[in-house]
């Protein structure tokens, strides 16, 4: 949004094929310990306040026998046009020129205000400060920087791995290629339900997915324009999935 | 019209410097039981700094929660003094002149009072300088100011200084007539604030011409303020029951609601406290009771406007939000509290001259009106984030927590205890400002009735 005319030669996006996605949770756990997220302890877990950057939400569909369970991950759209940018005051929040939605922590001052603006519920705030056992201590990743205690956090696109990425590319004098750079959440998934790259390259496997007739976005009636598409679930007893896709992802294609 | 005494300039002295001549005896032992509440509500406040927001019943998604609730309660209440000395000031509305310094005085006090409660609601409040002042000049980053929260300071900033300068330009009178009644350190005091006052012609040109130029220039703050406290909400797609295109005047008019309401309240108090009743008479009550009225109304049918948008559009959560708003538990039992006391109650009540002219009945039911109207805000915040949202698996309600809770009384004893501390130094009625109703009055006594009609300067 602010940065439109900016955009370098990157622009990042996921892919989520929701038809792949079999609800196993390992993209949670990736995250959780590849971002140096809190423990959800089973008490902020029941005061509602606990944190995962992505989450699999479970959705029963039909009637017990007739019954399926479907599953959908989701984390920070990382909106084009996002409605937790222009509320911040300090730009804590804003849009970078490779379409991401970044987190500043050093300049959060913790309003919440961006949380209340985001319609996916994606933002997490740090009611406690965070706290790890002894024996978990050494095993906190090194490239991502720990949040204290009354700031907003969420998915950041793990973008120390896209910026690594970049530069061994560069210091190398050749070009960065399809997939050489993966999210943690990707890394794990099992069934490759998840799949990160640059929307910029037409001949990267997002771009190609981006074609794809089960192609939607979340929540299209506001506008968000969101660089995360989901890929409608393939249902072959019936066709409602894809039907009810389409209509709502309205503007997509 | 009614019998009223009339009393020459010295009575007036007499009685309405009272609290500063002749300090009642309730006055030390209750502003220091406030003090005792004040200062443990400061004590609250640093625990709650100091241990971070985990101490308040938020959560995910109910991110704001009491103390935004609490933050338009206040700004609410500060639009009496816009209403009272600005606009009826510039209208001339004479019986305003008892009440115009009580209801600046208001604004001014829960002005900062309201500026608290952001403050102490961000995660980190020790880096909320960065929020106000342009920082990082080696970086370039400067605060959004597309961003309401940092339209508010600004907004809240601007009506703080307009009316603490309008509260000492209409005080300016008063002080010389206490520097000349006083003795020792207090006449020290009174000298210096009194700016060399004497009251010759040309001091009271320019006390007038700057009392009647700062009315008109702090009219559009009247609009302002609450807009932008309400695009603070407006503004944010993704709630159901904030985005709504009618909450800038809504707001506004509910925060004239509440405003005069509260001024209401603190006028049957200082009859009471200081027996000025000779000074803050029953057609003082009637008068703002028949403006509440038809405030209360036009508030009620922006009430109902919402709801009849939601209707309108049919929009499946718009419709779920107030389904949830109204009829279930517990939101309707406070949709229903909110109703009787924010408007059928009192209007009902004033609608009856009898009400109107009983001072205990109208303190009731000006009381009643602002505790509706802080439920009203509280409904518009809690219940549109707590609905049940798409793709969330934490679907919550939400529960202030007992330091919330102490944190609302404190603000509460915080406004009296200040008012009261002021009461100690400064008097509540303008003097000058009876002393001239009276001389009007008197110019005027030619036709058959007395008409309250205003003569005005006319040189």
């Amino acid at each position: 949004m602010v940065t439109q005319a900016g955009f370098g030669n990157h622009k990042w996006a996921m892919a989520v094929d929701v038809d792949k996605c079999t609800g196993c949770q390992a993209c949670v756990l990736a995250c959780q310990v590849e971002n140096n997220i809190p423990l959800n302890t089973q008490d902020r877990f029941e005061r509602n306040r606990s944190i995962s950057w992505i989450r699999v939400e479970r959705y029963w569909e039909g009637e017990f026998p007739d019954i399926k369970a479907r599953f959908i991950p989701i984390m920070c759209q990382h909106c084009e046009n996002a409605p937790c940018e222009p509320v911040c005051p300090v730009f804590a929040t804003y849009h970078n020129a490779e379409g991401m939605n970044v987190q500043v922590y050093n300049r959060c001052v913790g309003t919440r205000y961006c949380a209340n603006g985001c319609p996916y519920i994606v933002r997490f705030f740090n009611y406690w400060e965070p706290v790890w056992p002894e024996s978990l201590r050494n095993h906190l990743n090194p490239d991502v920087t720990i949040r204290s205690r009354g700031i907003m956090e969420k998915c950041s696109f793990c973008v120390h791995r896209v910026r690594r990425g970049v530069r061994k590319a560069a210091s190398e004098s050749r070009p960065l290629e399809d997939g050489e750079i993966q999210t943690a959440c990707q890394e794990a998934c099992p069934t490759s339900a998840l799949n990160f790259g640059d929307i910029n390259d037409p001949n990267s496997r997002v771009s190609q997915m981006k074609k794809d007739d089960r192609y939607y976005t979340l929540m299209p009636q506001l506008g968000t324009s969101p660089n995360v598409f989901y890929l409608a679930k393939v249902d072959e007893d019936r066709e409602i999935a894809l039907t009810g896709a389409e209509s709502e992802g309205g503007d997509g294609h | 019209m009614q019998q009223r005494r009339v009393l020459d300039q010295v009575e007036t002295n007499r009685i309405l410097l009272n609290g500063q001549l002749n300090t009642p005896k309730w006055w030390l032992p209750t502003v220091l039981g406030l003090g005792v509440v004040v200062l443990i509500g400061f004590v609250i406040i640093g625990f709650m700094v100091n241990r971070g927001l985990g101490v308040t019943g938020l959560s995910r998604p109910v991110y704001w929660g009491l103390f935004i609730t609490t933050f338009v309660f206040w700004v609410g209440i500060s639009h009496a003094g816009i209403m009272i000395s600005a606009i009826l000031r510039l209208t001339q509305a004479e019986w305003r002149r008892p009440v115009t310094r009580a209801a600046e005085l208001l604004t001014v006090f829960s002005l900062l009072t309201a500026l608290i409660f952001p403050l102490i609601h961000a995660g980190r409040p020790w880096r909320i300088a960065y929020w106000i002042l342009p920082y990082d000049f080696a970086r370039g980053i400067f605060p959004n100011i597309r961003s309401p929260l940092i339209m508010d300071p600004v907004a809240i900033g601007t009506y703080l200084t307009g009316s603490t300068l309008f509260l000492y330009v209409a005080l300016l009178p008063d002080l010389g007539n206490l520097r000349d009644r006083t003795r020792g350190w207090q006449k020290t005091l009174y000298t210096v604030l009194a700016l060399g006052w004497r009251g010759n012609p040309r001091q009271w040109k320019l006390q007038t011409v700057g009392g009647i130029l700062l009315s008109a220039l702090m009219l559009p703050i009247f609009v302002s303020v609450h807009s932008i406290v309400s695009w603070d909400f407006a503004i944010t797609p993704a709630v159901e029951g904030w985005h709504s295109t009618i909450f800038a005047p809504y707001f506004v008019i509910g925060a004239v609601h509440s405003g005069v309401s509260a001024v209401v309240t603190m006028m049957a108090l200082m009859r009471w406290l200081w027996k000025w009743d000779d000074f803050i008479r029953p057609e003082h009550f009637d008068a703002l009771a028949r403006l509440l009225i038809v405030v209360a109304t036009a508030w009620l049918g922006f009430t109902f406007l919402e709801l009849v948008f939601a209707i309108y559009s049919l929009d499946a959560p718009e419709i779920a939000l107030r389904e949830l708003q109204i009829f279930s538990w517990p939101w309707n039992l406070m949709f229903g509290v909110f109703l009787m006391t924010g408007y059928i109650i009192p209007v009902g009540m004033w609608l009856f001259k009898s009400v109107r002219n009983n001072i205990a009945l109208m303190f009731w039911t000006s009381l009643f009106v602002n505790i509706g109207m802080w439920l009203e805000r509280f409904m518009i915040i809690v219940p549109g984030l707590s609905r049940r949202t798409p793709f969330v698996y934490t679907w919550d309600s939400y529960r202030p927590s007992l330091v919330e809770w102490s944190i609302l009384v404190w603000s509460v004893a915080w406004v009296t205890f200040l008012m009261l501390l002021f009461s100690r130094f400064f008097p509540l009625v303008p003097l000058f400002e009876q002393k001239e109703s009276q001389i009007f009055v008197d110019k005027i006594k030619i036709g058959r009735v007395n008409v309250p009609a205003i003569l005005r300067e006319q040189e």
